[in-house]
């Protein structure tokens, strides 16, 4: 599914720069939920950067669903991204002067779907995350929870290979966190493939794997047996 | 790119961010608005200003004459210099098509009656050319004529403001006027644009004044008018010869300036078009910088637009919006609000021109206005540099890194 070898992102600081990733080697089969983890600088934002396309590595491979991900043009990196991965941001991004239907059909807009089905696929994400009658609500009017959810079901209705989350609890309480992460673990259970950063334990425990980094570097990869949120909620 | 989603995307976006949309139209309106209010005021001055130079026609040279200043050909200084009939005739033919207009003139100062309301007036004795030299507008009847001349009947002309005193509300045509004792048949009634003064004069025929006031061929002055196909220097070059060879005929020394006096009116148009080239530059100047402060109006609001609108187009991008879209995203909502924003401005700008012109009638600005053309080329020329100064943020909008405009500030 995913595939890098000796990774390598440096970023200008002044005259010097500082060296991020310092050769990472990760591959992640299909159906997996891997956390990454790690202290503050050491790099796991950066790769899931990277992973998302978002961000462009300096050296090394990065092969994804058996496309070499490499000099892209920016429309290049636009149809991946549409077609490959779905985003789930800390701080949930969404568009703040569109409703959540609008919000859920936007990477459908970019696929160049026609605004029925749009409505008619939006529809039913949002129905997945259970806030279909939340539909023409602006996201300023749902909590942080709704919000998220709201998020999560845009990342889903592209169908993406991969869902890449970055933080995805990070601005929420412990009790909302464990329904997001039931979420979460419930899409895994369909097999979908999750990659995401946490720095909570508890979060990384509720996913198969784990890959620490520190410092640029991967310290540890292991699997683990999977905490399930649903006892917590 | 122009598709109906595009349309509709646009619009949930102008419909959300109202107060965004308001400020960068009122801009673009106020710039148009500014553009045709300026343009307007300005051509309004030229209005005056032509209008100013409108009285009489601007190809005029007018011919008097003094007293000799210096002695020649044994003749005393001082001499007194009479034009006559036969100097008219003389100047008619000797210049033949050079010569445009000619009439001579007799002045007299009447004391004019009509039943109880009496004044006094300045009379013209003239030829019918004259109606031609000073832009004199028949409201009413006719101008002096030809057979009027051959004639010498006693008719005349009168000014409207003549026919108001004398006549107080009543018509003056085909009625009678004493002058000095003698009745003159008002066979019309004009109209000048020369002031209040030019509509209080009386024209009657040359001959029948040179046979009522003194019994001679004596007239006072020569007007006539150039052809107008002459040029500038041409015209200068006309009236020394004119000046020349009448100091010939009278024997008056070349170098004397007072016995024969022309005054050619193409002298002073060098004036008059010098300072209508420098309005003309004024208003250009006006023009162009309204337009260019509308320009950089816009290019600031697409700038601020862009910068307000970097996290959306990180999180659209993220889900897979192309360059393209974002470039035509953000510059047709641009052109889109610049358009209707520039109509509107162009509405109340000429509305504004339409309204308060005039009232400004005192201050010489007469009947200012633009061209429809003029503005909406002034819109469609804001509309592209809006587009061009609004394409360079909105492309580097367009290279943005989604991961720069989605970190959290």
């Amino acid at each position: 599914m995913l595939k890098i070898k000796k990774l390598h992102k440096s970023y200008p600081i002044g005259d010097s720069s500082l060296h991020v990733l310092k050769g990472i080697d990760l591959s992640v089969e299909s159906g997996e939920m891997v956390a990454i983890m790690g202290s503050s600088g050491s790099g796991k934002s950066t790769l899931l950067n990277i992973i998302g396309m978002l961000d462009e590595a300096d050296e090394g491979e990065y092969i994804l669903d058996n496309v070499p991900i490499k000099n892209l043009t920016e429309k290049k990196a636009a149809i991946y991204r549409n077609k490959f991965l779905g985003f789930i941001f800390q701080s949930f991004n969404l568009i703040n002067y569109k409703n959540a239907l609008d919000n859920v059909a936007l990477p459908l807009y970019y696929q160049g779907l026609k605004r029925k089905e749009r409505i008619e696929k939006g529809l039913f994400h949002l129905e997945k995350v259970g806030l279909r009658d939340w539909a023409t609500h602006l996201p300023n009017e749902l909590s942080g929870g709704q919000k998220q959810r709201v998020a999560i079901a845009r990342a889903l209705a592209a169908n993406p290979k991969l869902l890449l989350a970055d933080e995805p609890t990070g601005a929420l309480d412990t009790k909302t966190s464990y329904e997001i992460m039931e979420f979460i673990q419930s899409l895994n259970d369909e097999g979908k493939t999750i990659l995401m950063v946490t720095h909570e334990e508890d979060i990384a425990n509720m996913c198969k794997r784990i890959v620490r980094l520190k410092d640029g570097v991967i310290m540890e990869d292991s699997f683990v047996e999977q905490v399930r949120a649903e006892q917590y909620v | 790119m122009f598709d109906r989603d595009l349309w509709r995307e646009i619009f949930q976006s102008i419909n959300m961010n109202r107060t965004r949309t308001l400020l960068s139209g009122f801009t673009v309106a106020f710039a148009i608005l500014l553009f045709a209010v300026l343009f307007g005021i300005a051509n309004g001055l030229g209005n005056t200003f032509a209008d100013a130079f409108v009285d009489d026609a601007s190809n005029s040279i007018f011919v008097m004459s003094g007293r000799t200043t210096k002695a020649h050909k044994g003749m005393q200084a001082g001499r007194r210099i009479q034009f006559k009939n036969e100097d008219y005739d003389y100047l008619k033919n000797e210049f033949g098509d050079k010569v445009q207009y000619i009439t001579a003139r007799i002045y007299k100062s009447v004391n004019a009656s009509f039943r109880n309301e009496k004044n006094t007036y300045d009379v013209r004795a003239c030829h019918p050319d004259h109606q031609y030299l000073e832009n004199t507008l028949m409201a009413e009847g006719r101008f002096i004529n030809q057979s009027d001349l051959d004639n010498k009947t006693k008719v005349i002309v009168i000014g409207r403001l003549v026919e108001e005193d004398l006549f107080l509300k009543t018509t003056a045509l085909g009625k009678y006027v004493n002058l000095n004792g003698i009745q003159y048949k008002v066979v019309g009634v004009f109209e000048d644009e020369g002031g209040d003064n030019e509509e209080r004069k009386i024209y009657m025929p040359v001959t029948t004044a040179q046979q009522v006031y003194g019994s001679n061929d004596y007239i006072d002055q020569i007007n006539l008018t150039y052809n107008p196909n002459m040029n500038h220097d041409q015209a200068l070059a006309f009236g020394r010869t004119i000046t020349n060879k009448l100091k010939n005929r009278f024997s008056v020394a070349s170098n004397d300036q007072r016995a024969i006096r022309i005054r050619n009116m193409a002298e002073a148009n060098k004036g008059v078009e010098t300072m209508t080239s420098g309005l003309g530059i004024l208003i250009l100047v006006i023009g162009f910088g309204t337009l260019i402060a509308g320009i950089v109006g816009i290019s600031n609001i697409m700038i601020f637009i862009v910068k307000e609108r970097t996290k959306e187009i990180g999180i659209r991008k993220a889900l897979g919006a192309s360059p393209k879209s974002i470039v035509s995203l953000i510059l047709v909502e641009s052109v889109l609000i610049t358009t209707i924003a520039g109509y509107m401005g162009l509405l109340a700008g000429t509305g504004i021109l339409s309204w308060v012109g005039p009232s400004l009638e005192t201050y010489f600005i007469k009947d200012p206005s633009v061209s429809t053309s003029l503005v909406i080329g002034a819109t469609i020329t804001l509309i592209i540099a809006g587009t061009i100064a609004g394409y360079l943020p909105a492309k580097k909008a367009s290279r943005i890194k989604p991961i720069v405009a989605l970190r959290d500030d």
